[in-house]
């Protein structure tokens, strides 16, 4: 990976990131850059070393190589600190406070004046749903709700930078779909937003770019499309027979890279889609089968990732 | 200097902050507050009952137990049950220095520390005894406080998750330290060799010095009394800034 040049349009930037646990290298000299104003995916699989470059970023740990900033600002600082809102991953509000209490300690924390504190509280949780729950003790809150009240947590000192682990794991549809929507609005006021997440959807809908990391490596950076599309050899082509067939036997096909089941379907990956269909059609006929659905699909982020994850552990 | 000034005003607010959350979780329920007072006094009538022994001698054991034990009570555990409940990672990605969070945690346990204290100072004034230097007993007991709220948050150091953990620590420091202090025998009658042992106790001083200002009289100069436990403090709170910025990153 290339340094990164210290530049004032750039929001976050990272050089050569490490951090070690004993002997594990849980991220290896990373390096990245996001503009102001950017909304930035940052995907991996589990262990990759998302939430120890967040833990970093966010000055929650310490790092053990490279240099990271904020806004300019050391991360760790107070001053990268002050400018930056945080949803840290499983994290939780104070049960025993009402949600109010929760938001007003947090402003105090950011040094909000208490009447402007209230005034964006309001105005937060009523964006949110939670107004009429304000007084609350957040021990009666449901996980979405939690979840809600903490993006209020983040956001109630007006941060230019906003750090989400995983914001929408394990949340209902409504709670996800609140949290994206006004993760957008956000992003077009021109808040900058880094985002892990597992859900490639999500990543492709909300990001400009995304970050690939696996195993403390980077693996790839570029805008969610750009990577879709240089997936070679991972167009997916779905089929399904009128008999279950040998998955084994598929994969002999020519052109195949990979074969997985889903239900009573068939997931090949090829290079050649076309020749794919035509060797499908000539195999159903030799087996003595029906082809009873053919579907060549666009790759998607998924693949892309599948791809690029499978190709490091490699 | 001005910058450096302002900074450490806005973290003094922040510790405020913090000590506030802390009092509104941890130390304003009905049972924290009457624990906080029934334990030492029980465990204080439990050595008297059957010794003849005056009010002047008994007040300022029984002051010096409950603030130690009410300063120390809830600051070994406020740390750990951060952890525990998985707030810990918000607070630490605030603005707000790893000190910051520790003196909050520590002002809540002084500020609990003097209230209760205000009961046996009652106490005492209800049973006629009379405190010759208010002025002196009153800036000990501030002292004390925050002496032994700073000691309490000792004992949250290692990096757990588990409050009983920390209270266990606390409660094998603690309970020796309330035998060796003066409290239910007076200095001059220990031996050599106690006393040696009683001085590394600061609730030796906190004791001696309520000795001096309620029964007129005590082993060391008052002083020496206040200068030891203003060392004690500060020796606490350095080392709980220390050594919980050390660990603190290790609880995440």
């Amino acid at each position: 990976m290339p340094h990164v040049e210290l530049n004032s349009n750039l929001a976050i930037e990272v050089n050569e990131l490490t951090k070690r646990y004993g002997q594990t290298v849980a991220v290896d000299h990373i390096s990245f850059a996001v503009k102001k104003g950017e909304l930035f995916g940052f995907l991996g699989p589990n262990g990759a070393g998302k939430t120890t470059t967040i833990r970093m970023l966010t000055g929650v740990i310490g790092l053990d190589g490279g240099s990271a900033s904020i806004q300019g600002y050391k991360a760790g600082s107070l001053k990268a600190k002050q400018v930056t809102g945080v949803l840290p991953e499983m994290a939780n509000a104070y049960s025993d406070l009402s949600g109010w209490n929760n938001l007003m300690f947090t402003a105090e924390l950011y040094g909000v004046p208490a009447r402007k504190a209230r005034e964006k509280g309001a105005e937060l949780l009523q964006a949110v749903g939670l107004f009429p729950r304000k007084d609350d003790l957040v021990s009666a809150y449901s996980k979405g709700m939690k979840q809600r009240l903490i993006l209020c947590m983040a956001l109630i000192s007006e941060p230019q930078v906003l750090f989400l682990d995983e914001p929408t794991s394990g949340l209902d549809v409504q709670s996800a779909r609140l949290i994206n929507d006004m993760l957008r609005s956000l992003n077009a006021t021109g808040k900058t937003i880094f985002l892990t997440t597992h859900d490639m959807d999500e990543a492709n809908q909300l990001c400009h770019r995304v970050a690939i990391i696996n195993q403390g490596k980077i693996v790839a950076i570029d805008a969610p499309e750009k990577l879709r599309l240089t997936t070679s050899g991972m167009h997916p082509v779905e089929v399904s027979f009128s008999d279950p067939v040998s998955p084994g036997a598929l994969a002999k096909l020519p052109g195949v890279n990979a074969v997985k089941t889903l239900g009573d379907k068939y997931r090949l990956h090829t290079a050649e889609p076309g020749e794919l269909v035509a060797a499908l059609v000539n195999y159903s006929r030799s087996a003595g089968l029906r082809i009873v659905s053919l579907n060549t699909l666009a790759p998607t982020l998924e693949d892309a990732f599948v791809a690029l994850t499978e190709r490091e552990m490699k | 200097m001005m910058t450096s000034d302002a900074t450490a005003l806005q973290q003094l607010r922040r510790s405020l902050a913090i000590a506030r959350k802390d009092i509104r979780i941890y130390y304003s329920k009905g049972p924290v507050v009457i624990f906080g007072l029934l334990f030492p006094v029980f465990l204080f009538l439990s050595f008297l009952i059957g010794r003849h022994l005056t009010v002047d001698f008994m007040m300022p054991g029984l002051l010096g137990m409950i603030l130690f034990f009410t300063a120390t009570a809830i600051s070994p555990i406020v740390v750990p049950f951060e952890t525990m409940g998985r707030t810990l990672e918000r607070l630490m990605s605030c603005p707000v220095a790893n000190g910051t969070i520790i003196l909050g945690d520590i002002l809540a346990s002084f500020i609990f520390g003097l209230v209760i204290s205000l009961v046996p100072i009652i106490i005492t004034l209800a049973l006629g005894a009379a405190i010759s230097s208010p002025a002196i007993l009153a800036l000990t007991i501030i002292l004390g406080a925050f002496c032994f709220a700073s000691l309490g948050n000792l004992f949250s150091i290692p990096p757990t998750n588990l409050p009983a953990t920390a209270n266990m620590i606390a409660s094998v420091v603690k309970f020796p330290l309330v035998f060796i202090s003066g409290i239910f025998i007076s200095l001059d009658e220990l031996p050599s060799w106690g006393q040696a042992i009683a001085y590394i106790s600061p609730l030796t001083y906190f004791t001696d010095i309520a000795r001096h200002c309620i029964a007129g009289q005590g082993h060391i100069p008052v002083a020496i009394d206040l200068l030891a436990l203003l060392a004690f403090t500060i020796l606490f709170l350095t080392l709980d800034i220390r050594l919980h910025s050390r660990t603190m990153p290790r609880r995440i």
